[in-house]
């Protein structure tokens, strides 16, 4: 038991390391801020491209979700930072990172807007359109806004996901939370550092976590 | 012209890709059995707690929900590394593989045990008190009652859940499992070539494609019935 304590819950191993993850989490919040302010605009023309009427644009479009739906996220990660090198184009780790989970999470994004913008009936369209608006308006004043508070819960359980899939970006060496407190353990031997992270993410996400549970039972009820 | 062979040759050239095919294969295959596994251990583990839930011991809901919580807040990667680099530190070694199977089944239980619960609470209280009137006790009503119609509502999340935890088995390349990904990053080193790569994302799609397809036709199968 002293040695758990010593080796998982070391509190002086803890604050010593502190300020190493905390340059980590900076970085890890400028990564979902760019993941999820790409993924959001991404997926909403993904998604567009999937509800359209014209097939050449509907089917690509499903066919890159569903490519996108079917590649894990780590394997577009290795294949954009060690494979585009190959092809002569040179990236940064944060470049890697943000356009692989870019990729991914427009994907995943993509479909819960289709889903939303599919439960909002084909008579406000129609209402709208016969009101004078146009296509761009009624999209952006009539379908968006109650297609978006239709599938709330969705976006925001996908946005958790993002954050915990920023710690993916530990793998090609870019320093953000996780990768900050493996290095801190890889220096003091001690396991400590990646609890911290682990209590840190969980400080983030829970009270997230917490709200997705609550939205979704109350649809449920 | 130039320019497009080169390309074919460093991402899709056939000499690397018939000299590393049956490494990539035995990849497909570790990649397979690890997520039966991960699927396996985190469905029955979820709906069992499920379950559990529904008596309403409050001590044991409180420690359920804290566990489907936990499970779902934290990366997989963090608990995958403190299992595998921390543990050792008590002289206790646990197998990567092991060690990604009780993680990624761990955090498929707690997704599995919040979707089955909202299946299970979305049954109209009608259909429990029904049961119990026409002489079952509750396990029964529970088991051939509600389940039966939880299980209809939780199945499209279920496979989209199921679905991403299995793509995470990649994640088991950062602790040495021998999977798809793990494969193609050792060959892409060791012949200095992107082609590697490009074969073990074509693996991926080919394993992972039916799962995508299945949750469409499960979106459709159950669309109108909204």
């Amino acid at each position: 038991m002293q040695d758990f304590i010593r080796l998982f819950f070391n509190l002086e191993v803890m604050a010593q390391t502190l300020p190493l993850l905390m340059q980590g989490l900076w970085m890890t919040a400028k990564l979902c801020a760019a993941v999820i302010g790409l993924g959001l605009v991404g997926g909403l023309f993904l998604a567009l491209g999937a509800l359209s009427h014209r097939r050449w644009l509907r089917w690509p479009a499903f066919a890159l979700i569903d490519f996108l739906r079917a590649l894990p996220p780590l394997v577009l990660l290795i294949f954009i930072y060690s494979g585009l090198p190959f092809a002569g184009l040179a990236i940064s780790p944060f470049a890697a990172v943000a356009v692989a989970f870019f990729l991914n999470n427009s994907a995943y994004y993509a479909e819960i807007y289709r889903a939303g913008i599919q439960s909002v009936p084909t008579g406000q369209t129609e209402a709208a359109r016969a009101c004078g608006l146009t296509t761009g308006q009624t999209l952006a004043h009539v379908v968006l806004p109650q297609a978006v508070r239709n599938v709330l819960p969705d976006l925001l359980s996908n946005t958790v996901e993002v954050v915990k899939l920023t710690s993916l970006a530990s793998v090609v060496s870019l320093a953000e939370l996780l990768y900050s407190a493996n290095m801190a353990r890889s220096l003091t031997y001690n396991a400590s550092p990646l609890v911290l992270a682990a209590l840190v993410y969980l400080v983030l996400l829970w009270p997230l976590v917490r709200l997705v549970s609550r939205y979704q039972r109350r649809l449920a009820a | 012209m130039d320019g497009l062979d080169r390309f074919l040759t460093t991402f899709f050239n056939a000499r690397i890709f018939a000299r590393y095919l049956p490494d990539m294969l035995a990849g497909v295959w570790t990649t397979i059995w690890l997520a039966a596994a991960v699927i396996a251990l985190g469905l029955s583990l979820g709906l069992l707690l499920a379950c559990l839930r529904a008596y309403g011991w409050r001590l044991a809901n409180f420690f359920i929900i804290c566990f489907a919580d936990m499970g779902r807040a934290l990366p997989p990667l963090v608990l995958i590394l403190i299992i595998y680099f921390g543990l050792p530190g008590l002289g206790l070694r646990v197998p990567g593989p092991l060690v990604l199977i009780l993680v990624l089944g761990t955090v498929l239980a707690a997704f599995a045990e919040e979707i089955f619960w909202a299946g299970l609470t979305s049954v109209p209280k009608g259909q429990w008190e029904a049961g119990r009137a026409t002489g079952l006790g509750f396990t029964q009503t529970l088991v051939q009652i509600a389940l039966p119609q939880a299980a209809r509502l939780a199945l499209p999340p279920l496979v989209n859940r199921v679905l991403a935890i299995s793509k995470m088995t990649a994640l088991g390349s950062v602790i040495g499992v021998s999977e798809i990904l793990s494969v193609a990053s050792t060959a892409q080193s060791f012949t200095g070539s992107a082609a590697p790569l490009t074969m073990g994302a074509i693996a991926y799609v080919i394993v992972f494609l039916p799962l995508v397809v299945l949750t469409r036709l499960l979106e459709r199968r159950f669309a109108w019935k909204v």
